[in-house]
C-alpha cells in the first residue's frame, strides 16, 4: 500500500477507521478537534457513529456503554478534558472493558495552554481516576508509530479487556507526515460472551458492573486485575533504545521530546560524545528492565520532558541507584531545542559522580 | 382457579436489598412486566444508577449495564448506538438524575435518544442516609437539611417532568405516582406506553414516579403513602406531559 | 351477578412485614401474623378468612418483594 501524507489528527482517525472502530463518542478540544471533525466526516461512510456528547464526561461514559455492549469503540480529548474523563476511565478499567482513548495533551495545570506538552505522563500512567487500576499508555514519537499503535491499541485493549491510552502532545497531533496502513501481528483475541447483546433467552443475563459490595469480592477482583496487569508488563513493553552499550551518557524522552533529542544526539556525536538513547514507547508498562542493559561506565541518564519531571521518577525506578539521573524540561508549551538538549548532555557529564542528581 | 397475579420472568429470584415499604420493588416489578408484556425482555439492555437501585441489575431478568453515579442517560446512549434494535432503559433515582446526571438526561432528551428512562421521584437521597435532594419539598427535613428545605437557601424542588417536556426530543413525558392500588395500575400503563415510544422509534421516553422512602422519611410504610399523596402530589402534579402523537 | 372468589398465597419467608398490602385490602382480610417469625426476622402477612377473598389483587399490586400470587374462581 502507497504511502499518504497525513496530518497526526487526522491519521488516528484513519488507522482507528482501518482497525475496525466503528464508534466515536467525543466533545471538541484544542489541539485534536480535527480528531472528532475528521470522525464526523467519515463515520457515516462506513455506518459507524460520530457522536458529539455534552461533555467529555458523558462522551467517556457513552464509550463505557458501548464497550460493554461488545463494539470497537474510542473517544479522544486533551488534558483538561481528560481530567473530567477519570471517572469514566476508572468505571471502564474496574469492569474490564476494551476502548481505546487518545490525549492529546496540552500544557496545564487548569486551563493551562494550548501548546504541546507532556504534563500527563503521572496522570496516564499512575491512575488518574480513582482505584488501584492501569491503563496500556503508548507514546508514539511520528505520524507513522502513533497509527501502528492506534490499530494494535485495539487488539492490546481487545486481547486484555483493558482501555489503552495514546499518549501524543500537540505537536504530533498536528504535523504532517506520509503513513501506511499495516496490519499488526496476529494476536489471538477472545470472543467477547460478556457483552451486554440481549439473551434472546438463550443465556444468563450478562451484568457489566464495576461494585463489589463485599470486601473480600473486591479484593478478589483486585488480584485478578493485578494477575491481568502483571501479564501486560510481560508481555507489551515497547522501547526503542540507540547505543547503550557503549554511551558514556544516555538520554531518556519519549514522544516528540525523544526526536529532538535524538538530532541533539547526532550533533553531539559530530563532536566526539558518546551518547545513548532510551524511548520508551509504552509508558506503562515502563520499560525498566532496558536500563540494566546500559553499560557500567555510563556517567548517568538525562530524561528529557515537557513538563517539570514525571518520567524522571520511573527512570529513577529503573537505574536503581546505578547512576547519577539528571532531568531537563521545558514546560507551558516551551518545545526544547537540540541545541539546549545538547548543552545538557554536556553539563551533564561534567557534574562529578558525587555531585548533583535531582 | 386462574392465577391473576403471579411473579414475571422479568425479575430474577434475587431478593431485593429494599426496605421493607420502599415503593422501588412495586416500579421494578412494573418494568419487568412491562419489559415481558411487550416481549422485549430477551432483546434488552438496562442500565442501573447509583443510589437506592444501584443492584438493580441483580434484579431485572436481562442484560445489564451499572453506570456511574448520573451517567446512566450516557451509557445507554452508548449501548443504543451499538445496538439500536435492542430495548435500553435506565432506572434512576432524582440524585441521580436530578442532580449529578441532569447534563445527561437533558441531552439524552434532547437528542432524541430512542432509549426509555425509569425515574423514581422518593424527595430524598436514600442510600448515604436521607440526605436533601434537589426533589427535596420546602419544609422537609434531611439530614443535610436538618432545620427543612429552605426555599431562600436551596431553592424550589426541582420539576423534571415538566422541564423536559419543554424538550423536543421528549416525546414521551408522564408522571405517575405508586401509593394506591389504582395509581400502580396507571403506572403500568404508563411505562409501557414509554416503552412503545422507543419500540415504535419514536424518541425518549420518561416516566416519572413519586414513590416513597419510609425510612429516610421517619413513617411506617402506610403513613409514607399517605404521606406522598398529601404532600407530594401536590407539588408534583400527576398526568402525561408528553405523547408521541402531541410532538409536531 | 356472578361471586368472584380468590386466594393469595404469600411466599412467606420473602415477606419483609411491610404491611402495604393489610392496608390496601378491601376486605380486611390480610395481617401480619404476630405469632410467627419467619426467615428474614419479619411477622410475615398472613390471610386468616380466606374464603372473603375476592381476589382483586390490590395486595399483591402494591407487595413491594412480589410474594403475593392471586388465584381467581367465578361461580
Amino acid at each position: 500500500m502507497a504511502k499518504i501524507l497525513m496530518k497526526g489528527n487526522e491519521a488516528i482517525g484513519a488507522a482507528a477507521i482501518e482497525a475496525g472502530c466503528k464508534y466515536f463518542f467525543g466533545y471538541p478540544i484544542t489541539p485534536q478537534s480535527e480528531l472528532p471533525e475528521y470522525m464526523a466526516r467519515e463515520m457515516p461512510k462506513i455506518n459507524g457513529v460520530f457522536l458529539q456528547a455534552e461533555s467529555e464526561i458523558a462522551a467517556i461514559n457513552m464509550v463505557y456503554g458501548a464497550a460493554g455492549a461488545g463494539a470497537r469503540v474510542m473517544t479522544s480529548s486533551s488534558s483538561p478534558g481528560i481530567s473530567l474523563k477519570q471517572e469514566g476511565i476508572s468505571y471502564i478499567a474496574g469492569a474490564e472493558l476494551p476502548c481505546l482513548i487518545v490525549n492529546i495533551m496540552r500544557g496545564g495545570p487548569g486551563l493551562g495552554s494550548i501548546q504541546p506538552s507532556q504534563t500527563d505522563y503521572f496522570q496516564a500512567t499512575r491512575g488518574g481516576g480513582n482505584g488501584d487500576y492501569r491503563l496500556v499508555v503508548l507514546a508514539p514519537a511520528n505520524v507513522q508509530e502513533l497509527v501502528d499503535l492506534i490499530i494494535e491499541g485495539f487488539d492490546i485493549a481487545d486481547q486484555y479487556r483493558n482501555p489503552v491510552m495514546i499518549l501524543g502532545d500537540g505537536m504530533i497531533g498536528q504535523m504532517m507526515e506520509p503513513v501506511e496502513f499495516k496490519k499488526p501481528k496476529k494476536r489471538e483475541l477472545p470472543e467477547k460472551d460478556w457483552a451486554t447483546t440481549g439473551t434472546k433467552g438463550k443465556r444468563k443475563p450478562n451484568i457489566i458492573n464495576s461494585l463489589y459490595l463485599a470486601a473480600e469480592e473486591l479484593e478478589e477482583h483486585n488480584e485478578r486485575l493485578q494477575k491481568k496487569y502483571k501479564a501486560i508488563k510481560e508481555n507489551e513493553v515497547k522501547v526503542e533504545s540507540y547505543n547503550i552499550e557503549d554511551a558514556d551518557i544516555v538520554v531518556a524522552a519519549y514522544g516528540t521530546t525523544s526526536r529532538i533529542a535524538k538530532t541533539a544526539i547526532s550533533q553531539l556525536e559530530k563532536e566526539g560524545y558518546k551518547v545513548g538513547l532510551i524511548r520508551p514507547i509504552s509508558l506503562w508498562p515502563f520499560p525498566y528492565d532496558e536500563f540494566n542493559k546500559i553499560n557500567d561506565k555510563c556517567k548517568g541518564v538525562l530524561t528529557i520532558e515537557m513538563n517539570t519531571g514525571q518520567m524522571v521518577d520511573d527512570v529513577k525506578i529503573a537505574v536503581n541507584g546505578r547512576f547519577p539521573v539528571y532531568f531537563y524540561g521545558r514546560t507551558g508549551g516551551m518545545v526544547p531545542t537540540p541545541n539546549e538538549i545538547a548543552e545538557k548532555v554536556k553539563e551533564s557529564m561534567e557534574v562529578k559522580s558525587n555531585g548533583c542528581s535531582i | 382457579m386462574a392465577v391473576v397475579f403471579e411473579k414475571t420472568r422479568g425479575l430474577t429470584d434475587e431478593q431485593t436489598h429494599y426496605c421493607p415499604g420502599c415503593t422501588h420493588g412495586i416500579v421494578h416489578r412494573l418494568v419487568a412486566e412491562s419489559l415481558e408484556e411487550l416481549g422485549v425482555l430477551d432483546d434488552t439492555i438496562g442500565v442501573a444508577p447509583v443510589g437506592c437501585s444501584v443492584l438493580a441489575y441483580k434484579y431485572f431478568n436481562c442484560d445489564m449495564h451499572e453506570a456511574a453515579h448520573g451517567r446512566a442517560p450516557a451509557v445507554a446512549t452508548g449501548i443504543k448506538r451499538v445496538h439500536p434494535d435492542k430495548f435500553v432503559f435506565t432506572y434512576q433515582g432524582d440524585g441521580d438524575l436530578a442532580s449529578i446526571g441532569t447534563a445527561e438526561i437533558v441531552h439524552a432528551a434532547h437528542r432524541g435518544e430512542k432509549i426509555s428512562t425509569i425515574f423514581i421521584n422518593n424527595a430524598i437521597y436514600g442510600m448515604t442516609g436521607g440526605q436533601m435532594a434537589p426533589t427535596t419539598l420546602v419544609g422537609q427535613k434531611a439530614t443535610t437539611a436538618p432545620y427543612g428545605r429552605d426555599e431562600a437557601h436551596a431553592g424550589r424542588p426541582i420539576r423534571m417532568a415538566e422541564m423536559l417536556a419543554t424538550i423536543h426530543g421528549a416525546k414521551f413525558v408522564e408522571r405517575v405516582a405508586v401509593n394506591t392500588p389504582a395509581n400502580v395500575r396507571k403506572a403500568k400503563k404508563a411505562i409501557k406506553k414509554c416503552f412503545e415510544t422507543q419500540i415504535n422509534g419514536e424518541g425518549f421516553g420518561i416516566v416519572e414516579v413519586l414513590s416513597t422512602c419510609p425510612t429516610n422519611w421517619g413513617y411506617t410504610p402506610e403513613e409514607a403513602l399517605k404521606w406522598l399523596e398529601e404532600n407530594m402530589i401536590p407539588y408534583y402534579p400527576l398526568g402525561n406531559f408528553r405523547t408521541p402523537e402531541e410532538v409536531e | 351477578m356472578p361471586k368472584v372468589k380468590g386466594r393469595v398465597t404469600f411466599q412467606e419467608n420473602l415477606c419483609k412485614g411491610c404491611g402495604l398490602c393489610v392496608s390496601v385490602c378491601p376486605m380486611k382480610i390480610i395481617s401480619l401474623d404476630k405469632e410467627k417469625i419467619n426467615e428474614k426476622g419479619y411477622h410475615p402477612a398472613t390471610v386468616k378468612e380466606m374464603d372473603k377473598c375476592i381476589g382483586c389483587t390490590n395486595c399483591a399490586t402494591m407487595c413491594p418483594d412480589v410474594v403475593i400470587t392471586v388465584e381467581r374462581i367465578t361461580e
